[in-house]
């Protein structure tokens, strides 16, 4: 079986329309689990106080914003070398999904460094690097909405999402790379020790799964709508035709 | 049940609040649309089919 027919609109939507339920169901459980336990039943952090609450919001939506764009510019590759549709629709649905997440990554990291630096915003390497992201993301989206000729637009978008892929690396690894910041370094690492403590690793887990879980079920959603529009005009344009 | 945030109150409940509200707000927006797409490609079809 090869992934490659999923590329057909036809089997997407039969694929999708089957998975959507489950996702959807999936996301929520995940979410309204994850957010209850962490914003509940953990304890306060002994320097941080009750603002480490927001790591349940802040960390997955982060994490989400920057593999949001590098699923896009998987997508634009595909677009680039294979020529299939669905994937330049699936890289458009994806955009104000990612680019929301983003905002909620600046937004929650700025009511959480208010108290904690002492300002809601400082030109910090991978503060910085955040809010180009955020540029790219708005970018994308016009630069989509501004050409009438949909595989023009794929072409452009695709170009655009190679270069803010750079960006988006860097939003990544800014704190290895500059340590002048005041970001702190990852909560998650593979090495135990510099993971944050057992108490709010399992909730920051189930929290970054129902992220995971709520973009999926909303970029299939959304390249659903995408393919219906694009059938939409197709038949308005053989319509228009006569 | 509900934690005391003590000074922190407004920073946490803000927070998720702001979370909320964007990602509420996105679903909700992006379940309309793809009802009203929908809806709209059904009666296109539906017209073509009866013209035949």
């Amino acid at each position: 079986m090869s992934l490659w027919r999923y590329a057909n609109p036809a089997e997407f939507m039969r694929v999708s329309g089957a998975a959507l339920p489950a996702c959807w169901a999936l996301a929520a459980a995940a979410l309204g689990a994850g957010l209850a336990w962490g914003f509940f039943l953990t304890p306060d952090d002994y320097q941080q106080g009750a603002t480490v609450k927001i790591l349940f919001l802040h960390v997955p939506a982060a994490l989400m914003a920057i593999n949001a764009w590098l699923m896009m510019l998987v997508a634009s590759l595909i677009w680039f070398i294979r020529r299939h549709h669905v994937s330049a629709l699936a890289a458009r649905a994806a955009a104000p999904v990612g680019a929301t997440m983003t905002v909620v990554a600046l937004a929650t990291g700025a009511l959480w460094g208010q108290p904690m630096w002492g300002t809601w915003w400082v030109w910090d390497p991978r503060l910085t690097s955040f809010f180009i992201l955020f540029v790219f993301y708005l970018g994308y989206i016009a630069l989509w909405e501004a050409i009438d000729d949909p595989d023009k637009a794929a072409d452009l978008t695709a170009i655009t999402c190679v270069v803010g892929s750079v960006f988006a690396l860097l939003s990544r690894y800014a704190v290895f790379f500059w340590s002048q910041g005041l970001h702190q370094g990852p909560s998650l690492s593979l090495d135990r020790q510099e993971n944050v403590h057992d108490v709010f690793y399992w909730p920051l887990v189930l929290c970054i799964a129902g992220f995971v879980l709520l973009f999926v079920s909303l970029v299939l959603l959304r390249t659903r709508t995408e393919i219906r529009l694009r059938r939409m005009r197709a038949l308005e344009a053989i319509e228009a035709r006569g | 049940m509900t934690p005391d945030l003590g000074p922190y109150a407004g920073t946490v409940l803000g927070a998720y609040g702001v979370t909320l509200l964007l990602l509420g707000g996105l679903v909700l927006v992006s379940v309309l649309r793809a009802g009203r797409v929908r809806r709209a490609l059904a009666r296109l079809e539906a017209g073509r089919a009866r013209d035949g």
